[in-house]
């Protein structure tokens, strides 16, 4: 019953994704944008950008992935399939689960493949792609889950633009906190494991649990 | 019933609860600033100065106990809302959202004192170590609290919404806590436990105690008096409302007689 009803959401989320392909691409042509005002901010010396290359492309990922925020349960929203979800004989955390894994995959993996040129944009050193790459592989579902939260907090609100930043920042700071210093600690020369370890730590947990809070905020929001 | 159980029940009652608050709150503000006195002038005049800071250290007796009231505020606000999700209390609710402002600005008295002490004690107002930013990022969470409570029309689902994400932001707390322990900090080490030996001298200490309860009583006479107006609020329509404000309003037009 759960697989059939993730294979059918999936199916859903791809078949509505395919028919807008062009918004598939504004998250990655936000970062794109955040990256191009960050160099010319800096000045645009190269010396200047390496040193900041991977905090900046964090940032990045993370402002695009705030952004893109607003689609995870809107459309839903709006139409009632959100009730019919709440009303489905499978655990409503599951849905939540699957919808914001094909958001991640929508919005979060394509950044993912574009880091590397967008590094190149800001002169990033080769040597911290792997790790930047990992801590971003860990960081973003994580960002994701914790927006979801969120963004379930606010479903139905009709102006809650700035309102979700404000909620969703203070969670991925330590998300942030981690990202960004294990590539500093690799820069550094040390071994970023401990960093990252976190990071999955984190990512597991809210696996299990930021579904089950989402769904509750979304009962709490729809009563 | 135990008569006990009786009166918690009954103060589950909003007309209940606002006699309750009426008559309770001026007594924990009184209190307060009686304590709070005494805790303030011994801070300043009869603590020694300490060997090394001098006498800037003497805000301390601000600056801890604000933070240890942040936090815990913090996981009351929680322990509140986690009552009204699972329960449906109406007044846990507005305890829980109650508790939000105060504990606000218990957080930002903490930044605002630490970053005064911290100028001559570091030579810095600031510094993004693992104790300052977990605060900082706890007064962004107050801050979300409110800012959602107050976003959402429907007083009882706002309530709920915000209680849901004090819940989940309540893992910051042992992060802020143990922050000193596990990262290598500017801010100082654990200083002062509640089951070991403190590191605290002796004659330092009775003002210390003094504010962490003249704060506290301060802390529940402020949640008496936010708790009671938002009862009245949402109990707008209501008779008892109407009576009491008929009545005040009685009052009034004799005094202004």
């Amino acid at each position: 019953m759960m697989r059939q009803a993730a294979l059918a959401l999936i199916a859903r989320d791809t078949r509505l994704l395919w028919r807008r392909r062009g918004d598939a691409l504004q998250p990655a042509l936000f970062a794109l944008l955040v990256v191009v005002l960050f160099a010319l901010a800096l000045g645009g010396e190269a010396r200047a950008l390496e040193r900041v290359a991977a905090p900046v492309l964090w940032l990045a990922v993370l402002l695009a992935g705030l952004l893109s925020l607003d689609t995870l349960f809107r459309g839903d929203a709006e139409d009632g399939s959100l009730e019919q979800w709440m009303l489905a004989p499978v655990p409503l955390s599951w849905l939540v689960l699957v919808r914001t894994f094909m958001h991640w995959a929508t919005t979060a993996l394509p950044l993912l493949i574009a880091t590397p040129l967008l590094g190149e944009l800001l002169h990033l050193p080769r040597a911290q792609l792997p790790v930047l790459l990992a801590s971003l592989a860990l960081g973003t579902p994580l960002l994701s889950l914790l927006g979801a939260v969120v963004a379930a907090l606010t479903v139905g609100m009709r102006r809650s633009g700035i309102l979700v930043a404000l909620l969703a920042l203070p969670l991925y700071v330590p998300v942030l906190v981690f990202g960004a210093g294990s590539v500093a600690v690799a820069a550094q020369g040390l071994d970023a494991t401990a960093p990252l370890l976190l990071l999955g730590a984190g990512l597991v947990l809210s696996l299990v649990l930021a579904p089950l809070a989402a769904a509750a905020a979304i009962r709490i929001a729809l009563t | 019933m135990h008569p006990l159980v009786r009166w918690f029940h009954q103060l589950g009652s909003p007309p209940y609860f606002d006699r309750f608050a009426a008559r309770w709150a001026p007594v924990s503000y009184v209190l307060a600033v009686l304590v709070m006195a005494y805790g303030l002038w011994a801070a300043l005049f009869q603590v020694p100065a300490d060997y090394q800071q001098g006498d800037s250290f003497r805000i301390l007796y601000i600056h801890v106990p604000s933070a240890w009231m942040s936090l815990f505020v913090f996981g009351l606000m929680a322990f509140y809302a986690a009552i009204a999700l699972v329960w449906r209390i109406k007044l846990c609710e507005i305890l829980a959202m109650a508790c939000a402002a105060p504990g606000a600005a218990f957080t930002l008295i903490t930044l605002a004192t630490g970053s005064i002490w911290g100028k001559p004690m570091w030579g810095t107002w600031w510094d993004w170590d693992p104790r300052l930013t977990t605060e900082l990022i706890l007064l962004f969470l107050y801050l979300g609290v409110i800012g959602l409570y107050n976003a959402i029309e429907d007083r009882r689902a706002a309530a709920r919404a915000a209680g849901l994400l004090a819940i989940v932001g309540v893992a910051l707390l042992p992060v802020i806590r143990y922050s000193v322990v596990w990262w290598n900090s500017l801010h100082q080490g654990q200083t002062i436990s509640l089951f070991g030996q403190s590191h605290m001298d002796a004659s330092m200490l009775p003002p210390l105690f003094a504010m962490i309860v003249a704060t506290k009583l301060w802390f529940v006479g402020s949640l008496l008096t936010r708790a009671r107006a938002d009862n009245l609020r949402r109990e707008a329509g209501k008779d008892w409302v109407l009576r009491q404000a008929q009545g005040t309003l009685t009052q009034v037009k004799e005094a202004a007689r």
